[in-house]
């Protein structure tokens, strides 16, 4: 059951991007509980009136391919996972192959699973370089997740996301040790055709949902591999708060310490298919050579992929080829919830 | 304006690609098949490392049709390090925050919507240098 290629293979660039704005969740709160009901985040980031998916995804694939060296036109796939594509229909990834240079002879899908869209086209990658089809494949994971006004994804529905270079395993910074992915049909958050925001299951969306799945990849990945939490130097699991990450590593035995550097909710909220993809490349930008990290995504629909990573001695050369993560993340302009509402296009004007 | 014009200048706007003059050696932006400098053919594209200075800079209250949503903005004309002069949007800045000389780097954003069922158009904007600013 452990999803492993025939050929080695790793990742040979990586790139996040975070957008400029911060929303403190105390704004969400004064406007909608007169300060009276506090905030699961300290404050989430926005995109821009000019900032969407594709855009994002430009700027984190260049950075991806600043960090593997690599000329775009080796990439036979490019691949966005997003549940916030700017055309219902037409896709982003042309947008993005286009803008990187690697049209035309090359491989372009959007992905779709809600929260883990980023890294199932990460695992569709790793098939695709470890089958000797191609030598590298481009994944990314990106969004500018929207919730209802006034709804409780409101403080921390975020934008932001990463992008992945799968790559063969001897031109690799980390290479792939295995992945798992665990899946049902759970009902616990969706968006129909047409609708601008989605609809959740509340606490529904926590155990039956979030815990059962994302304990479930983990634990049987660590079994299939043998490997045990304190086997890793670090781990990221989805973060649509800070709560579920922190309770799903303390229940699958990882210290504090281990998920800390990867935890990025707190200060850019739940950025969906970016969101463990974006803790990793934090988590990398810090590693040292020869460390295993753990990556446990989560999608509403609901799924979990979780990937076993062990880094090289090549993380150190090219990690400063590109700006780090936390330079993204501590780059902020706080805006009010009335320039969010402008931002984000809120207000109907008819 | 038409989507196949959109389309034709998409490579240009996507990732600053002019062209390379092979007689004697400048960058054009955007690109014109003829040399500027020295009048030769100039065809083979150059893809521009999207690095300058602001060389002088304007704010942007009443904008043209289709910038609406973008007011108030700040345009530029930024210096190229490899020589040419074009003009462009500034993002992710706040006005006072420009100053005659900052260096700027490319990044690629929504430059328009052709309303809420057309074409959006992508192309190049200049922000400040990313390390200066979170720094």
């Amino acid at each position: 059951m452990l999803l492993k290629p025939i050929r080695d293979v790793g990742i040979a660039g990586y790139g996040a991007y975070v957008p400029r704005y911060r929303l403190p969740g105390s704004e969400v709160d004064r406007i909608w509980t007169d300060g009276q009901g506090g905030s699961p985040i300290e404050e989430k980031a926005v995109a821009g009136p000019d900032e969407d998916t594709a855009s994002m995804s430009v700027e984190a694939a260049r950075n991806a391919l600043a960090r593997a060296g690599l000329n775009p036109q080796v990439l036979r796939a490019v691949w966005v996972g997003s549940e916030s594509h700017p055309y219902a229909v037409k896709p982003t990834s042309t947008i993005v192959a286009e803008a990187i240079g690697a049209v035309p002879a090359v491989q372009a899908a959007d992905w779709e699973f809600a929260c883990k869209a980023g890294t199932e086209a990460f695992q569709a990658a790793m098939g695709l370089v470890g089958s000797g089809m191609a030598d590298y494949a481009l994944a990314i994971g990106m969004d500018t997740a929207q919730g209802r006004p006034g709804d409780a994804l409101e403080y921390t529905a975020g934008a932001g996301g990463a992008a992945f270079i799968v790559g063969p395993a001897e031109d690799s910074l980390a290479i792939i040790e295995g992945s798992f992915s665990y899946v049902t049909d759970t009902p616990d958050f969706f968006r129909r055709p047409m609708q601008h925001y989605p609809q959740h299951g509340s606490r529904f969306t926590g155990d039956p949902a979030y815990f059962r799945h994302v304990l479930a990849s983990a634990q049987q990945l660590m079994d299939s591999l043998g490997t045990k939490p304190e086997d890793y130097a670090a781990a990221v699991f989805h973060q649509p708060n800070s709560k579920f990450p922190e309770r799903a590593a303390r229940m699958l035995g990882f210290r504090p310490e281990q998920t800390r550097t990867g935890l990025l909710c707190p200060m850019v909220g739940n950025t969906y298919a970016g969101s463990s993809m974006l803790g990793l490349t934090a988590i990398l930008d810090e590693a040292q050579p020869d460390e295993r990290v753990l990556i446990v995504s989560f999608g509403s629909g609901a799924g979990s992929d979780a990937i076993s990573i062990r880094t090289t001695e090549k993380i150190e050369e090219r990690r400063d080829r590109a700006p780090r993560t936390q330079v993204y993340v501590q780059r902020r302009k706080e805006i009010d919830y009335g320039l969010y509402v402008r931002y984000r296009r809120k207000l109907h004007m008819h | 304006m038409s989507i196949p014009r959109h389309w034709r200048l998409q490579n240009q706007r996507y990732s600053m690609v002019g062209e390379v003059c092979n007689a004697c050696g400048a960058k054009l932006f955007p690109p014109r098949d003829v040399c500027p400098e020295c009048s030769k053919p100039a065809y083979e594209p150059y893809r521009f490392s999207g690095n300058g200075k602001v060389y002088s800079y304007s704010t942007v209250y009443q904008a043209p049709s289709g910038y609406e949503a973008f007011v108030p903005y700040t345009v530029a004309l930024v210096k190229l390090d490899e020589g040419p002069l074009v003009s462009a949007q500034l993002t992710d800045v706040d006005g006072e925050e420009v100053e005659i000389g900052m260096p700027v780097e490319m990044v690629t954003r929504k430059l328009r919507e052709e309303g809420e069922d057309g074409l959006i158009v992508y192309g190049y904007k200049f922000r400040r240098l990313l390390r200066e600013e979170a720094a």
